[in-house]
């Protein structure tokens, strides 16, 4: 291994981004729009792989970008760069405005009132210098620990695909014309493994897990990350496929996250207002089972979907979307909420071009209390699913089928691997029969869900 | 040397500078140093309830240095393409490698290469109205379609990325890289029920293509279409059954299931589930696959890849033995094969690895309306959303958007989307059907690897399958195992 040290500072000249994000805005006002809004991003990252022992990638690099939505009166339109030079800024500038000319008047389009404008104060902890503090070598090792984990823990780990550690950094800047002038900076790092296992037959299975933290402090360690990963590896040899059968399911947190996205994908007012989602119009009534209770909460200290503001300038807070089952809230932006008649949730999502999304902040579903093992036992018959593969659902008609491999379930407990399955249903009622919450709530992320079970389902097999 | 100079013209870079930045990227040294420079225009336009709510421009230029010792490779890069920032990036990426210092080869060759897209005005270029246009049309052709068609949404992007690849062995290539795309999606709703569809196409052509070949007309009602014919979808069935696959983008079973199994990196590192099969049946005799980038006008092609390799016609599969892998220099050189113009990157920021480009079956001698009267009992599935594999365990899924039952021997009702799971050595040895019908997919083929997206292209004729799982809901044995 090379003994060098790695340098990670941004060596571009400092500028001022704040100002760059006002001065943008001024001139876009002096150009002739009615309104403006200016977005920069800056941002480094790390990362290192090492496959069996070797270093076999090490990346490294930093990057910005700038966009600016204007309007004139009622129409807008976008435009980015990635140079910060005066003429590229001009050209920028120049197309954004002529571009809004040929857009059509939307009643509904805007930024936000003055008013509305804001950021959470106080120290978020989102941002810890400490992901670069390590040394060059020691990031190296930190991939390198957690895959030689992975390899050492059984014998039958005979491949891999290695393990990796990266580090990045961000800082976001927003300014409008109605004042609005803000900004953060956010961390992260992570360490990770890939091991492959092999059974007596030649059969590969791979799988993986990782860590993943704000400040290096709280990363796992390594070891555990490798061990984890080979134990979720090992569990899958000797997968089989089952009969096609109508099972109780339980998933697992990774896996449950993504019925936990579908409900996000269904309330998401940009869904609503175009009646593109089975939940449109369903404000105020049950939509899921009295266990289930669903919060967005962009303010958790150190959170993955934390941010002191959203990509308008709203502050972020608290929504109760789901309690007991009744859909109390959608998420909105300020364009989604004029059209529905609502107040925007502080949940607009600024990309460098186009139109505000709508993004989540930490959006989880409220754990249980009993244990994964304890909703296992609860089941004579049934699939425990560790993975889901392909993207088969559909919010319009709730529709879901998706490819599924896991752990069969014989008498509570979890019997043989099982694979090349499918698992389907509509959500509208899978959303009801989530019969049972666990209490393992865990963020990797700025979505999570604790292990839950649901009833109904068809599993497809032989 | 000639050609448009893109770099050298617009940044006033020259053949000295680059041979200067390769050494400093083999200052530590490195076997082998390359440098991406790419340059990125782009426009999209969205229009939703009969309004233009969206349009946009933007502009993304950066280089990417890789530096490569082994099988390891050092990348950094920058969005300034300053002497000094490029520079950085090469010292920075020399650092995978810990010895005296190589040097490059001295004067650059450029191979002559295909001219795949001839445009002569890009389409990132042309007249912003005439883009409205193509929405607009869209968006009344597919409303006009059926009055149960309540929400459309019709979008339009294009771009072009000029590139320069620059290699320490003396490779030298540029390209101007047109891609156009438009994309119609419908809600039709009646009382009680709502359905979805989808449409779209483009490739790497000039917005004439738009108001010639394939008319926003066409996507619209395409789209329109679906979506009709989905209200009226009954359950899928559940459980292995015989499957035909309909001509053009079902072709992304190939995709999925051998595909990615057959990229040279899973091959190389023995992490995929056809590692060590060359030479050994992997599909019925009916069964040829390759994989060719020199397509003209196709979204999936490249007149060279992005390591500055001319693409080509592979073959992957021939008569039903596994006959080579995808490979880009990197796989090429440590597993001592033929470098097949595969390395590909979504952009100067991501190191290059092997890629697929058009990848289709050639056509076989069966009449599709004998294929379908040969199934008793199955699934017919002609369009579909997208797919997924595990290249170690060789499980795919894809999921079929547009499908039918089909009983004895005719096509019956329309089915609602469901998931086919399959597995990818073994599910084209069960094909015993192949039609005369190969088409390629209209050019709406966008594929993930690594969290790297680059535009791709598939395409199969009539397929029999003769079992696969499909992922329906249906309750087709209620006797059986159920609680």
């Amino acid at each position: 291994m090379p003994q060098t040290e790695l340098t990670t500072e941004n060596q571009k000249l400092k500028v001022d981004l704040r100002e760059v994000a006002q001065d943008v805005v001024r001139r876009a006002m002096a150009g002739g729009a009615t309104a403006a809004e200016c977005v920069v991003r800056e941002g480094d990252e790390f990362s290192t792989l090492v496959r069996l022992g070797q270093v076999e990638t090490l990346k490294e690099a930093g990057s910005r970008s700038i966009g600016v939505r204007v309007f004139h009166g009622q129409r807008s339109a976008s435009t980015y760069s990635s140079d910060f030079s005066r003429e590229a800024l001009d050209r920028m500038l120049k197309s954004a405005l002529e571009l809004a000319k040929i857009t059509s008047e939307d009643p509904f389009s805007g930024i936000p009132e003055a008013s509305q404008l804001g950021a959470l104060a106080g120290d978020l902890d989102l941002y810890s210098p400490d992901v670069y503090s390590l040394p060059g070598a020691e990031r190296i090792d930190y991939a390198r620990r957690a895959e030689k984990a992975a390899l050492d823990y059984d014998p039958r780990i005979k491949n891999s695909e290695g393990g990796s550690f990266d580090a990045a950094t961000g800082h976001k800047v927003l300014a409008n014309s109605r004042g609005f002038v803000g900004e953060y900076r956010r961390s992260y790092c992570s360490v990770a493994a890939v091991p492959i296992a092999q059974s007596e037959n030649g059969a590969m299975q791979r799988d993986y897990w990782f860590s993943v933290a704000r400040n290096l402090g709280r990363l796992d360690s390594p070891e555990e990350v490798g061990k984890i990963a080979a134990q979720r590896t090992l569990r899958r040899l000797g997968g089989r496929k089952v009969k096609t059968a109508q099972v109780p399911i339980v998933l697992d947190p990774m896996v449950a996250t993504s019925i936990l996205g579908h409900i996000f994908e269904g309330i998401n007012g940009d869904s609503v207002y175009r009646g593109a989602s089975f939940l449109a119009g369903k404000l105020g009534q049950k939509i899921a089972g009295d266990q289930v209770t669903v919060i967005d909460d962009g303010t958790m200290v150190g959170g993955f979907g934390t941010s002191p503001f959203d990509g308008e300038g709203i502050p972020t807070r608290r929504t109760i979307v789901i309690e007991k089952g009744v859909l109390k809230s959608y998420l909105l932006n300020t364009y989604t909420a004029k059209k529905l008649g609502l107040q925007t949730t502080g949940n607009a999502s600024r990309g460098l071009a186009g139109t505000p999304g709508i993004g989540p902040g930490n959006y989880f579903l409220q754990p249980g209390t009993k244990t994964s093992k304890e909703l296992i036992a609860g089941i004579p018959q049934g699939l425990y699913v560790t993975e889901f593969l392909g993207h088969g659902a559909n919010l319009v008609t709730g529709d879901y089928s998706r490819g599924a491999s896991g752990l069969w379930i014989s008498g509570g407990e979890l019997a043989y691997p099982v694979e090349e399955i499918t698992v389907a249903g509509n959500l509208k009622e899978m959303f009801f029969n989530i019969s049972e919450i666990a209490g393992d709530l865990e963020f990797r992320g700025a979505m999570a869900c604790p292990t839950i079970r649901i009833d109904g389902l068809i599993v497809g097999g032989e | 040397m000639d050609k448009n100079r893109f770099f050298f013209q617009h940044y006033g870079l020259t053949e000295h500078d680059l041979e200067r930045y390769l050494a400093a990227a083999l200052s530590a040294g490195g076997e082998y140093a390359d440098l991406y420079f790419e340059y990125l225009s782009s426009t999209s336009l969205m229009v939703d309830e009969s309004m233009v709510k969206s349009a946009s421009q933007g502009i993304s230029a950066g280089c990417g240095v890789r530096v490569v010792v082994g099988e390891r490779t050092g990348y950094a890069y920058t969005d300034d393409l300053s002497t000094e920032r490029i520079l950085h990036a090469a010292r920075t990426a020399a650092l995978i490698a810990s010895g005296p210092s190589k040097t490059p080869v001295v004067g650059f060759q450029e191979k002559p290469a295909r001219s795949l897209y001839p445009v002569t005005l890009p389409s990132v270029d042309a007249e912003i109205t005439a883009k409205v246009e193509l929405v607009m049309r869209a968006d009344a052709s597919a409303r006009a379609y059926d009055p149960r068609i309540k929400e459309v949404r019709a979008s339009y992007s294009d771009e072009l990325r000029n590139i320069l690849v620059v290699g320490s062995d003396g490779t030298f290539a540029e390209d101007s890289q047109p891609l156009a795309r438009m994309n119609v999606s419908c809600i039709a709703k009646t009382e009680g029920t709502s359905a979805r569809g989808s449409s779209g196409g483009g490739g790497r052509v000039a917005l004439d293509f738009f108001f010639g070949e394939k008319t926003p007309e066409y996507f619209a009602k395409e789209a329109a279409r679906q979506s009709i014919l989905q209200l009226d979808a009954r359950e899928a069935p559940a459980g292995e059954m015989e499957v035909v696959l309909g001509p053009g983008w079902p072709g992304v079973l190939l995709h999925e299931a051998v595909g990615h199994g057959l990229e040279a990196d899973f091959n190389r590192k023995q992490t995929s589930a056809f590692a060590g099969l060359i030479g050994k049946r992997v599909a019925s005799e009916k069964c040829t696959v390759v994989d060719n980038g020199t397509m003209p006008w196709r979204r999936g092609s490249l007149n060279v890849d992005d390591e500055g390799q001319p693409t080509q016609n592979t073959v992957l599969i021939e008569k039903g033995i596994l006959k080579g892998y995808l490979s880009d220099k990197l796989s090429s050189r440590l597993m001592g094969m033929a470098d097949t113009g595969n390395g590909r990157r979504e952009s100067y920021e991501h190191i290059p690895m092997p890629r697929m480009t058009n990848t289709y079956m050639l056509a076989g001698e069966d009449d599709p309306e004998d294929i379908i009267r040969s199934v008793k009992h199955g699934v017919y599935a002609v369009n579909f959303g997208g797919g997924q594999v595990d290249i170690t365990s060789g499980k795919f899924v894809f999921s079929a958007s547009e499908a039918y039952l089909i009983e004895d021997g005719h096509v019956t009702a329309p089915i609602k989307g469901a998931t086919l799971i399959g597995n990818g050595p073994d599910v084209l040895t069960r094909v015993s059907m192949v039609g005369n019908d190969l088409k390629l997919d209209e050019g709406v083929g966008t594929c993930g690897k690594d969290g790297q997206a680059v535009p791709v292209g598939v395409g199969i004729p009539t397929l029999k399958v003769d079992r696969l799982t499909v992922g329906g809901t249906a309750k087709k044995d209620p006797g059986g195992f159920m609680q």
